[in-house]
């Protein structure tokens, strides 16, 4: 049997990297590693600014939208003072920031302008916020495996009837508006067999996990979309792989086709499957936006509509820097993964 | 110079659109995706003229189910859904198709300057872009209603906000490549104005690539529009609208589905119908690229 090392040069898990043995003076990686945190870092502040600018400077205030036609310029001017629109536009920002990076989210416009008691942001965001992550949760562990799965077998299967069975139904459900996939299943489920319900209501302080079916729709809506853009990359990515020389010259050398798949095929698809998985969690951030008011499911998405329908610009500030935190997050972990996990690119790094 | 740049560029443009169509109805996905489309974009721009009633008028019981005159019913307010149905395709497929020429007129420029300059001008246009793709495109649309209100031309501007960064790195990736070849050299040598060399040597040169992914992002744009619409912060009622139709006739879905069914049908064969398209097309570029 030929030495896989010999014909292997591309294969980067036998060959040692270059990088390792030369053992540069200042750690490549580390250096990779703060170099990534430090660009996330300006651009989440970048956006915050970006953010910031939007909810605030832009026409019709949102204190006058808020008191409507009932607002005086007194109680005008009384709400501005309490939200500190009257000072300068860099201040509100910096103690806005300030109060951020010390977990204070700020004060809901509206809850102030019809004086409830405990106008705080932190205190009604975190509930949504839970709920939102349990229902990305679930369906990340789900879309993580079926993804790869599925994109692994159409690529070695391409152009085979398997995989025209994965890649057809991928490519219509992939296109469809999250709503509108989200309509056609409480139609087959609720309408036609009455077997789920068709929203998805939490009580307040309540945990969606205690009632684990309203959870089912809303993670097959959003799994259907994001697994169908993700197996059509996975599996572009396969057929890439499998037509390499050395993925042929492996054949050819008598190479069991398990052995040439798993190690020479699935390794070397290793960066572009992370980085299709990272897009397809990026994806569930905004998708659970629509999804979630599509069941009136009480999370952070739908949170963020109603303060955009309310022009409760505080909250969606607080909504709109989390779930773009949350983006970031994913970018970041996504492209240290693969720097650690596929050590060709560590090398061209230094 | 002209000549020159014609005859490596793209055939004139009906007998490129003919053989392009008939590289399209060579797969067997992409004559189901013309007819597909063909319906739709029939559906939203005419169908209109076929509604048997106003999609306004209230005509009957709210959520009554499909039944005489009244093919698909009537929706949570008692109005025609048939009718509705067949206006609701207007304003999707019209903002949709505003905010693509307005993405690739922005986001074209922005790519062949960025492609062409060869200075500082390309990585600061490219960065900024890139702060656009750190949020999720739908946050970005939900920021610009909440700063200018939800008014069309702020969908429109919005949305195309979103799908510009995608154009700009496509055009600008095609225009650094056509910038090596050797006419666009010697138009240099020339001393042309460098407009002319990027309307008249580069712009034929990188239209290839930029109807390659024309369709993806116009259905990605019907996407956001329509989904902006069903969260009720776009278009306003009782304007009838594909998305917000979905979302208004929810509650009724019990007692008359097809309020909900039609109009997401409409939607789903458009977008389907587009994206097979598109990918026939791809397809057959790369084969012809061989």
């Amino acid at each position: 049997m030929g030495t896989p090392v010999a014909i292997s040069g591309a294969d980067p898990g036998t060959a040692p990297a270059p990088a390792r043995s030369a053992r540069p003076r200042s750690h490549p990686v580390l250096m990779f590693v703060l170099r990534r945190l430090g660009a996330a870092l300006v651009t989440l502040l970048i956006v915050s600014v970006l953010i910031f600018i939007f909810t605030s400077v832009i026409p019709g205030n949102a204190v006058t939208i808020i008191l409507g036609k009932s607002g005086t310029p007194q109680t005008i001017a009384a709400l501005e003072a309490r939200l500190g629109l009257n000072r300068p536009l860099f201040e509100q920002y910096f103690s806005w920031l300030f109060g951020i990076l010390h977990g204070n989210l700020g004060n809901s416009a509206v809850a102030l302008a019809q004086s409830q008691p405990n106008p705080s942001i932190a205190g009604t965001i975190k509930d949504p916020l839970m709920n939102s992550l349990i229902l990305g949760g679930i369906t990340a562990i789900l879309l993580i495996p079926l993804t790869l799965v599925l994109g692994a077998l159409a690529g070695i299967k391409a152009d085979k009837p398997l995989d025209h069975a994965v890649s057809i139904p991928s490519l219509i459900f992939a296109g469809l508006p999250e709503f509108v996939t989200g309509a056609l299943l409480v139609y087959i489920f609720f309408t036609s067999f009455h077997l789920l319900p068709p929203v998805s209501l939490v009580a307040p302080g309540a945990s969606p996990l205690s009632t684990p079916k309203i959870l089912i729709l809303p993670v097959l809506t959003l799994l259907i979309v994001a697994v169908g853009s993700g197996v059509r990359q996975i599996r572009l990515g396969m057929i890439d792989v499998l037509q390499t020389d050395f993925v042929q010259f492996a054949r050819l050398n008598g190479i069991s086709e398990r052995r040439v798949l798993v190690r020479y095929g699935m390794r070397n698809a290793l960066a572009n499957s992370i980085q299709t998985i990272a897009q397809n969690l990026q994806y569930l951030v905004g998708g659970i936006i629509v999804v979630e008011s599509v069941f009136a499911y009480p999370g952070i998405g739908v949170y963020l509509v109603n303060a955009v329908l309310a022009r409760d610009t505080n909250k969606v500030l607080a909504a709109a820097i989390i779930l773009a935190a949350f983006y970031t997050l994913i970018n970041i972990v996504a492209d240290l993964l693969v720097v650690f996990m596929v050590p060709k690119l560590r090398t061209e790094l230094v | 110079m002209t000549t020159l740049a014609a005859a490596r560029g793209p055939k004139g443009t009906l007998s490129g659109a003919r053989s392009a169509l008939s590289g399209i109805l060579r797969t067997n996905s992409g004559r189901v995706g013309v007819v597909l489309l063909a319906i739709a974009v029939f559906i939203c721009l005419f169908g209109g003229f076929f509604a048997p009633y106003s999609p306004t008028a209230v005509v009957g019981l709210p959520g009554a189910p499909p039944g005489q005159g009244h093919p698909l019913g009537l929706d949570f307010i008692g109005r025609d859904v048939l009718s509705r149905v067949l206006y609701a395709g207007r304003s999707t497929l019209l903002l949709a198709g505003l905010a693509i020429i307005l993405t690739y007129a922005l986001g074209g420029a922005i790519g062949l300057i960025a492609g062409f300059s060869r200075s500082m001008v390309d990585p600061l246009l490219m960065r900024g872009i890139d702060i656009l793709l750190s949020v999720p495109a739908l946050l970005v649309i939900l920021l610009f209603v909440t700063g200018f209100g939800s008014g069309s031309f702020v969908l429109v501007i919005a949305t195309s906000l979103v799908l510009l960064p995608g154009a700009a790195r496509i055009v600008r990736s095609a225009t650094l490549e056509v910038s090596t070849r050797g006419y666009v050299e010697a138009a240099i040598a020339r001393g042309e104005p460098t407009r002319s060399i990027l309307t008249r040597e580069v712009l034929p040169n990188v239209s290839g690539v930029v109807s390659a992914d024309l369709g993806l992002r116009f259905s990605w744009g019907i996407i956001l529009i329509a989904s902006v619409n069903f969260l009720g912060v776009g278009i306003q009622p009782p304007t009838p609208d594909l998305g917000l139709m979905v979302s208004e006739n929810r509650v009724i879905i019990g007692t008359n589905s097809m309020a909900v069914i039609g109009p997401s049908l409409v939607l789903a064969t458009l977008i389907v119908g587009m994206n097979l398209v598109s990918d026939a097309y791809v397809r057959q570029l790369d084969r012809s690229g061989d």
